[in-house]
């Protein structure tokens, strides 16, 4: 990382996660990971330029499972851990439906 | 002033699959809520997914029938996603390694002529729950759907009005259903559609402009998809004639929803920030390396398509556009017709047969063709028997009524309602003479020729015909009447 990490671009990735930030804390955060980056940036040391793109850090590929019904859960196990519940469903704050997969 | 619009599409087509992408659980349609998960698909810290083989093989045969190139090497990664139908806070996709890319699909269009509609793209993906939140000040959150497989179908922007929109849609149904791949129920949602929609324009000076690019959102509906294509085209134009600078330069990208009731699309947001996935390579799936001896499998599962059938059918068989087009609209439907005349079924009576009454009885009993208690091969007998002459077109329709119920050939049921048509000349050439004997001024009309000949000979025919209970030949009858009228 050659440029310095900004604090527009910590409220842009907060924003991005649905975080609300304070003013504090942005700046906190921006020291904090401006610091890591800087540490991971070390990387940026080494001479890669003969070494292949590794899209898997382990040597194996093609594993998969068949198409076969395990059993789920229940409703209940399912909303165990659930901190609001409404039903059979999941409760959660009211969320604008503006995206979708 | 020139217009053109340029539409691409994004198709999601859910596969049909027995359990989710990356977890044994089943894929329902209206299950009770959040039964369908498992730790996995609801996200729990410390769980693995593993990819699911046939989701991955419908995909690749979706693809090899697009005529895409396949990755011999393919990864996953993860797009940033903030909402609670996707708990683990991002999709599992795939973005600059997908399995198949540059592919094409041929579409019919209306007048007649064919359009290729290149394919960029087409990758599996996840899919997301449901929220539910009218009519409550907090919002409902079903897993049940969470982590189905979906295959993601990207379009170039080929596509150039609202009706080739609709057509390619209903053309990928028909594919993918015809493939095995996914049920493409419109109604549970199994293709969802998004739309990206603009016009190019050269105005009378000669200046080019370009409206901003909307994509229009989840429209599961073929109507949908082009009504809301066409409400762009008309939006976009009235908007940028008001204001010249409502370009792509000045606007960028934006999403737009569709209001199906009001038939309008609505302003959801610029589309820059929700560019923002921040994609991710996915640790916890490996790689797929694809090799000649499962890419060969998976071919050799690609069946005829539909388009190509559909030719073959007007070609080989010299059916009518419209009878090839309903004979090859169902997979089961177009076997059916193959098999009744592989039975030495004559291609033309035997399609009648189908259309005109089998399909018929499909429809009202919610069944295929081949449900309905007739097989192919009684088809292909009774066709036979039209062609032959034993029994006429009226009579086939009542030997077919029996045989849904009745399992003896054809013929056996048409001679024991006495349906079989007399086609003994010398014993026809009896009745006629008779005939004849008894009405010398119809003979003495159709010999004068002019004006009177063909009434009189029409009345003659109809004599036959009755005395012979309706069972005389007409063509054998006709070439009597000929000779003895000479
Ligand atoms: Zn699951």
């Amino acid at each position: 990382m050659s440029e310095k990490l900004t604090a527009e671009q910590v409220r842009h990735v907060a924003k991005l996660a649905r975080l609300a930030c304070t003013d504090e804390e942005i700046a906190e955060f921006t020291e904090q990971l401006a610091a890591i980056l800087q540490y991971v940036g070390q990387l940026e040391q080494v001479d890669t330029a003969d070494v292949e793109p590794l899209a898997h850090c382990l040597p194996v590929h093609n594993v998969f499972r068949r198409d076969e019904v395990r059993p789920s859960l229940t409703n209940d196990q399912a909303l165990a851990n659930a901190p609001q519940r409404d039903g059979e469903f999941f409760a959660v704050p009211k969320v604008l439906d503006d995206a979708s997969a | 002033m020139n217009v053109q619009t340029i539409v691409g599409l994004e198709i999601h087509v859910q596969l049909a699959t027995r359990t989710k992408l990356f977890c044994g659980c089943k894929l329902g349609f209206g299950d009770p809520p959040n039964s369908n998960v498992c730790p996995v698909c609801l996200g729990l810290p410390g769980t693995l997914p593993v990819m699911n083989r046939t989701a991955y093989e419908y995909a690749v045969r979706t693809a090899l029938a697009l005529h895409c190139q396949i990755a011999r090497f393919t990864k996953w990664d993860r797009k940033g996603y903030y909402y609670p139908d996707l708990p683990k806070n991002y999709q599992i996709s795939q973005y600059d390694l997908p399995l198949s890319f540059d592919g094409h699909l041929e579409i019919p269009l209306e007048d007649g002529s064919a359009k290729t509609i290149r394919i960029l793209r087409a990758h599996l993906e996840e899919d997301a729950g449901k929220n539910l939140h009218e009519g409550l000040d907090h919002s409902r959150v079903d897993l049940n759907r969470t982590g189905t497989p979906l295959l993601e179908i990207v379009t170039q922007p080929d596509l150039s009005d609202p009706a080739e929109c609709r057509i390619l849609a209903e053309q990928l149904q028909r594919l993918v259903q015809y493939l095995g791949v996914s049920e493409a129920n419109m109604q549970e949602g199994h293709m969802r559609f998004e739309p990206n929609i603009n016009l190019h324009i050269t105005d009378d000076d000669g200046a080019e402009y370009r409206t901003p690019i909307c994509e229009v959102k989840n429209l599961n509906s073929f109507r949908a998809l082009e009504r809301s294509v066409a409400y762009e085209q008309w939006r976009q134009k009235q908007q940028w004639q008001r204001d010249h600078a409502y370009t792509q330069e000045n606007h960028g990208k934006q999403n737009r929803g569709w209001n199906d009731d009001r038939g309008e699309t609505v302003f959801q947001r610029a589309k820059e920030e929700a560019h923002d996935y921040r994609y991710f390579p996915e640790p916890d799936l490996v790689p797929i390396e694809m090799d000649d001896a499962w890419l060969a499998e998976i071919q050799a599962s690609v069946c005829e398509l539909p388009l190509a059938r559909q030719r073959r059918f007007i070609e080989h068989y010299g059916l009518s556009a419209y009878d090839a087009g309903v004979l090859t609209a169902a997979r089961s439907t177009a076997e059916f017709f193959d098999e009744a005349v592989a039975a030495r079924g004559p291609a033309k009576r035997v399609a009648n047969l189908i259309t005109q009454q089998g399909l018929k009885i499909a429809n009202e009993r919610g069944c295929a063709v081949g449900q309905i208690g007739i097989s192919a091969a009684r088809i292909g007998q009774l066709a036979q028997l039209i062609e032959d002459g034993t029994i006429n077109a009226s009579a086939a329709a009542a030997v077919f009524d029996t045989m849904l119920t009745d399992q003896r050939d054809p013929e056996t049921i048409a001679r024991e309602h006495r349906l079989i048509q007399q086609s003994d000349a010398a014993a026809l050439a009896v009745v006629l003479a008779e005939v004849l004997a008894a009405h010398p001024q119809a003979v003495a009309d159709v010999k004068a020729g002019g004006k009177k000949t063909k009434k009189a000979r029409g009345f003659l025919l109809g004599q036959v015909m009755q005395k012979t209970g309706g069972q005389a030949n007409p063509q054998i009858v006709n070439t009597l009447l000929d000779e003895s009228l000479q």
